[in-house]
């Protein structure tokens, strides 16, 4: 049986959903495995097009890699949010049931490049789960770097992702701040913008290297924000998100200006995005 | 032994753009005090006659919604500022703030820091540029929640329904 | 009427004269060797592109008028089967096909079958012109020239034979020779042939590209081209490259469209196009597509089918649950700006073959260059401005 990659690459491999879990109200994670063959490598930031069979593909980021051991990929992990008709296709798909899979396809967050610096990993609403890599990436080998730190805003404290997962990471060390836009009773953090989060935790600028995802206005602000405390634009990474018909170069739709964000992204360095992203409906 | 005001002021990077003696002086109308957890600093409402600078705690703005109870707005974190609405008439809050942990601040005199203002305009000037981004900042922060950003698309739609409804 | 007597005495590589009446055994050459012959044809009142069962089906005596916004056939004094330009159809249709199965799957078993329900014939495209021969060449880059080459066009181009005829008579709105692509036509064709139909008779200087093509060729009834014929040939092509309706000033062109992104001027497109997309459609080089993932009525098999898709479409580019570029504006300003400018960050070439389809078939009639010089003029009046202050 050809390895995914090696397929034609417009054609999914369906795997089987092993594990699902319900994060908040609309937002789902699941584990996929393919029995028949090995996992292609997917590197942190990079994405795959998920199939809901007879519905439709949407280009979705992989959130975690679990580990067989040796290092080999033993299944994959996608955070799916419910938001248009295959999204909620997929959310509902339950375990044993089919998910189509291509890729990998896109950049990397390049985590290694971060090695001896600190990293810093801000996140809005579900744009943790694309970070949630960087983060295990980092753990996995930590001596390789400085701090770790990681901001997270969110909607409401209902909408926060991994909160249990969030305590185990505070107690390896990660520095892990939230905030929500509307608190309610119970909640005893941050409310406010995620940039707010940034002053307080007294990060070096020029020792970081920042790794940005959520909504595109989101990442704008935070990613000025880093840069006017002084970390370069070259060192601060921002996952892009575009529609996408096909993943893999040949659809046209995901463009933004020059970049092709599947085959020259998601991941981008700010100092190549900062001007495509403030120009009106590019 | 504690720093005294003056020293705490110097040090801190916020007051950075006075002068020295703007600095000195502005410490004459700062004190340092302590809030406990849960301690009430004002009330939405109240007269704004001080502002602080936050060292180290946690502060929650909140406001009274008939029906919902006292709502957080924002919380302000360690080497803020808390309080503007002393610059100008009626010199009332607009929120209100409770400390949520043991916190400490400098306390600033409103009144008497305005009375220096109008009497040397280089010192109220230079204040003015000092308070104003903070503004800034917030009222882009708080624009920027309005946004409501980390909505679904169809929470979006259910805001727009609600609204056109209304 | 000269049958070759031995095709050995041919100067291998050389031009060789095939007379009109010695088409038919081109097509029989092609057929024998399993090709499905594509070529223009008259239909609706256009010239298409289309399979020909034979020889008499291609548009011997049409020519076309061509400006902005207006095609029209018209009856030529000559027979000439090649003399038009900027038809609604290009090569496209053939190897970037308007609808195409990627897979089917049974969602039982997960199992899956990729590609068409049938193997795709193997094409001889008959008639391509330097600018559509330019076309295929960016089309190849697009589609197959990254990390990932699309099998349904990979399939089709694999087995696709090439024949190109040269241009003598450009059309109103052509500008290859400014896109340089024409209007001879210097590589990527099997067979290239130049179309000669005058007092002396309907003949076809061709030569061979490919060792496919000299294979072909010599299954073709023909005789060396004597010195006079090919000068005629060559010199029919070197007057057409002085007869171009218009120009494309491309000096700079990718620099001044990043430049022009918040120009005044696509207000003022955007108060003529109509965004209908027919400049997509008609483009040999516009490649953009979307997909359809359709189940049977038992939910038990599915498909994904892959069919055109146009930037024009106002949700094309999506985002957080609602369009990017809902503006005519933003879309017209995507659509040139990727032809002429970001096609080379993306592709390595410009996008554009200077083929003219889109000035003629725009009912607007919009002018791909002349909107590149009002960008130019508002431009350099912009800097002058700054200058002068």
């Amino acid at each position: 049986m050809p390895a995914l990659a090696e397929q034609t690459p417009a054609v999914p491999t369906f795997y089987r959903v092993a594990s699902r879990r319900e994060d908040t109200d609309d937002t789902v994670t699941v584990e996929l495995t393919e029995p028949d063959g090995p996992i292609p490598a997917f590197a942190p930031g990079q994405f795959a097009m998920l199939t809901a069979l007879g519905v439709g593909e949407v280009p979705i980021s992989v959130s975690g890699l679990g580990d067989s051991g040796g290092g080999r990929a033993s299944r994959l992990e996608h955070t799916l949010r419910a938001v248009g008709a295959v999204t909620r296709a997929l959310c509902a798909v339950q375990p044993g049931g089919l998910i189509g899979v291509r890729g990998p396809f896109g950049t990397g967050w390049d985590v290694a490049s971060a090695a001896g610096r600190d990293i810093v990993i801000v996140a809005g609403g579900i744009g943790l789960g694309p970070l949630r890599p960087v983060v295990l990436t980092a753990l996995a080998d930590r001596s390789r770097y400085g701090r770790i730190v990681l901001l997270a805003g969110t909607r409401t404290p209902g909408d926060l992702l991994y909160g249990g997962e969030l305590e185990r990471w505070r107690r390896k060390g990660v520095e892990v701040a939230v905030t929500v836009d509307h608190a309610d009773s119970g909640w005893s953090g941050e409310v406010g913008l995620v940039t707010a989060l940034i002053k307080p935790a007294g990060l070096a600028p020029g020792n970081s290297v920042a790794f940005i995802c959520g909504p595109d206005i989101m990442m704008r602000v935070t990613a000025d924000a880093l840069a006017a405390l002084g970390i370069p634009a070259g060192r601060i990474r921002v996952s892009l998100e575009r529609n996408m018909r096909c993943g893999a170069a040949w659809c046209g739709h995901c463009q933004l200006g020059p970049l092709l964000v599947c085959r020259d992204g998601p991941v981008v360095g700010y100092d190549r995005a900062a001007a495509l992203m403030r120009v009106r409906e590019l | 032994m504690t720093r005294t005001v003056a020293a705490r002021i110097s040090a801190h990077p916020f007051f950075a753009s006075l002068t020295e003696e703007q600095r000195a002086a502005l410490a004459g109308d700062g004190a340092a005090v302590t809030f406990a957890a849960g301690e009430r600093l004002f009330d939405e409402g109240g007269i704004a006659d001080r502002f602080w600078l936050i060292e180290d705690g946690n502060i929650a703005l909140d406001m009274r919604v008939p029906g919902r109870g006292d709502q957080i707005v924002e919380t302000l974190t360690s080497g803020t500022v808390l309080g503007w609405s002393w610059l100008h008439p009626p010199y009332r809050w607009h929120f209100g703030a409770v400390a949520r942990v043991a916190t400490t601040a400098i306390e600033f005199d409103a009144p008497s820091v305005r009375r220096r203002c109008d009497d040397d305009p280089a010192f109220g000037y230079a204040a003015l540029r000092l308070f104003t981004p903070v503004i800034t900042e917030r009222l882009q922060a708080t624009r920027l929640r309005l946004l409501d950003l980390y909505a679904s698309p169809a929470q979006v739609r259910q805001r727009e329904i609600q609204q056109a409804d209304t | 009427m000269h049958p070759s007597e031995d095709s050995a005495l041919q100067p291998p590589g050389g031009a060789v004269v095939v007379d009109a009446d010695g088409l038919p055994a081109l097509f029989e050459a092609l057929r024998a060797r399993g090709y499905t012959v594509v070529g223009p044809t008259v239909r609706d009142g256009a010239i298409v592109v289309a399979e020909l069962a034979s020889v008499a089906e291609l548009p011997f005596g049409w020519g076309v008028e061509a400006e902005a916004g207006r095609y029209r056939l018209r009856e030529r004094a000559d027979t000439a089967a090649f003399g038009h330009s900027a038809g609604p159809q290009s090569w496209k249709s053939v190897l970037h096909p308007p609808r195409a199965r990627l897979w089917s799957a049974d969602r039982a078993t997960g199992s899956v079958e990729a590609g068409e329900a049938a193997e795709p014939p193997r094409y001889a495209l008959l008639g391509v012109r330097p600018c559509d021969v330019r076309a295929v060449g960016i089309l190849d880059q697009v589609l197959t020239g990254g990390r990932h080459a699309d099998p349904v066009y990979r399939g089709r181009r694999d087995g696709a034979f090439i024949i190109a005829v040269e241009c003598t008579e450009p059309g109103a709105t052509c500008f290859c020779t400014s896109m340089g692509c024409g209007p001879g036509a210097e590589s990527g064709f099997d067979l290239a042939m130049t179309e000669l139909a005058d007092a002396e008779g309907h003949r076809f200087v061709v030569r061979a590209g490919t060792p496919a093509g000299a294979d072909v060729l010599a299954d073709v009834p023909s005789r060396a081209a004597d010195e006079a014929t090919i000068r005629r040939a060559s010199t029919a092509v070197d007057e057409a490259a002085d007869h171009m309706g218009r120009t494309m000033p491309t000096q700079g062109l990718p620099q001044l469209l990043a430049d022009s992104r918040e120009s005044p001027h696509w207000d003022d497109v955007a108060s003529r196009c109509l965004t209908c997309g027919n400049c997509t459609m008609v483009c040999p080089t516009c490649f953009c597509t979307t997909t359809e993932d359709v189940t049977d009525l038992t939910g038990d098999h599915a498909e994904r089918w892959r069919v055109w898709d146009s930037c024009y479409a106002l949700d094309f580019s999506y985002l957080h649950g609602g369009s990017v570029r809902t503006s005519g504006q933003s879309r017209y300003r995507q659509w040139i700006s990727h032809k002429l400018g970001t096609w080379h960050d993306q592709f390595g070439s410009s996008g554009c073959v200077g083929c003219g389809r889109c000035i003629a078939w725009c009912p607007a009639g919009i002018d791909i260059t002349q909107e590149v010089s009002a960008l130019a003029s508002l431009r350099d009046a912009a800097a002058a401005d700054e200058d002068g202050r």
